[in-house]
């Protein structure tokens, strides 16, 4: 038992798990599994002004910020006490397409090269997590979702939106890993 | 007090999110780069369970716990799901976390996320006041 909350968790433990929110959710409270709606609540409760995007009743969503606070907590406990050496085991060719690229920290779920406060004063530092970040709400907003509000509660239920927003996804994922990421790491 | 639910459902998800290393950039390299089945499995399985269970929840008219009918997440299309979508999917690409992972990211120590976060949040109000302007 021990050694299986250590190790990482196999896909068919995780996913079903993940899948389990959407019905939990709905069935609990008639909620949609969705967090990228959550960073829309934080703004509007810190930086309405009058944008009309931010004219709404956030407190009737505080259900959103219990649920990031939760993945926060999640998150620590699981680095905290159910942790093994955090070396994540992906494929060989993976290792060897970015160790060409030049990366060469493995010892993590991130790579130490991209992501630190020393690299946060380097170009390629802004790019990874400054510029990525904004690229990351500006989408989702303006998709009117991310992985979980579409690709995993709108697929579930079959929503043509959600289907086209996946691909998206993984369209501009392929294009910036592909086609962008050999220039700028 | 009803929030303590969702907190609770939050953990387990920061959890699985954490063991199953989908918060891992090299997981989402290895994703984009068709080298493992790793994250398919995970999200093809996620809608596996969620269809089915929105199948049932459905076939049995089953209430919510307070004996309301279940609104299912509605997302019809518009353009916005492509332009958005795609400028998404470049910082998934570049940051390795969609926005479940940024948060569960920063509960696994990793401190320089909180920066991540704040220019995502920055992002988020940006679309908001651009939102007339753009096309959907």
């Amino acid at each position: 038992m021990i050694e299986f909350i250590k190790e990482p968790w196999p896909w068919y433990v995780a996913g079903p798990l993940i899948g389990l929110m959407v019905p939990l959710l709905l069935v609990f409270g008639n909620k949609a599994l969705g967090i990228s709606s959550s960073l829309r609540h934080i703004c509007a409760m810190c930086v309405p002004l009058d944008i009309k995007y931010f004219q709404y009743e956030w407190k009737n969503e505080k259900w959103n910020l219990a649920f990031v606070g939760g993945i926060i907590i999640g998150g620590m406990i699981a680095g905290h006490f159910m942790m093994g050496d955090g070396k994540v085991a992906i494929s060989e060719e993976t290792v060897s397409d970015l160790t060409a690229l030049g990366i060469q920290d493995f010892s993590s779920y991130l790579p130490g090269d991209l992501f630190s406060w020393e690299s946060l004063i380097s170009l390629r530092g802004l790019i990874f997590m400054v510029f990525g970040g904004f690229l990351v709400g500006f989408g989702t907003r303006y998709a009117n979702g991310c992985t979980s509000g579409h690709s995993i509660s709108g697929l579930s239920n079959f929503q043509l939106g959600s289907l086209v927003a996946t691909i998206s996804f993984f369209v501009g994922g392929l294009v910036m890993t592909h086609l962008i990421l050999p220039f700028i790491l | 007090m009803k929030n303590i639910t969702y907190l609770v459902f939050g953990i387990v998800f920061g959890i699985v999110l954490t063991k199953a290393e989908v918060i891992s950039w090299f997981r989402i390299q290895e994703m984009f780069r068709f080298q493992s089945f790793h994250m398919y499995g995970i999200i093809g399985s996620a809608i596996v369970v969620g269809a089915i269970s929105i199948l049932l929840l459905k076939k049995f008219n089953v209430k919510t716990i307070n004996g309301e009918s279940i609104n299912f997440p509605k997302k019809p299309f518009n353009k916005a799901a492509i332009f958005g979508g795609i400028l998404f999917g470049l910082g998934w690409a570049l940051t390795g976390a969609c926005p479940g992972p940024i948060f569960a990211i920063i509960g696994n120590g990793y401190g320089v996320f909180v920066i991540t976060l704040f220019f995502a949040l920055l992002g988020v109000w940006v679309y908001g006041l651009l939102q007339e302007k753009l096309p959907h």
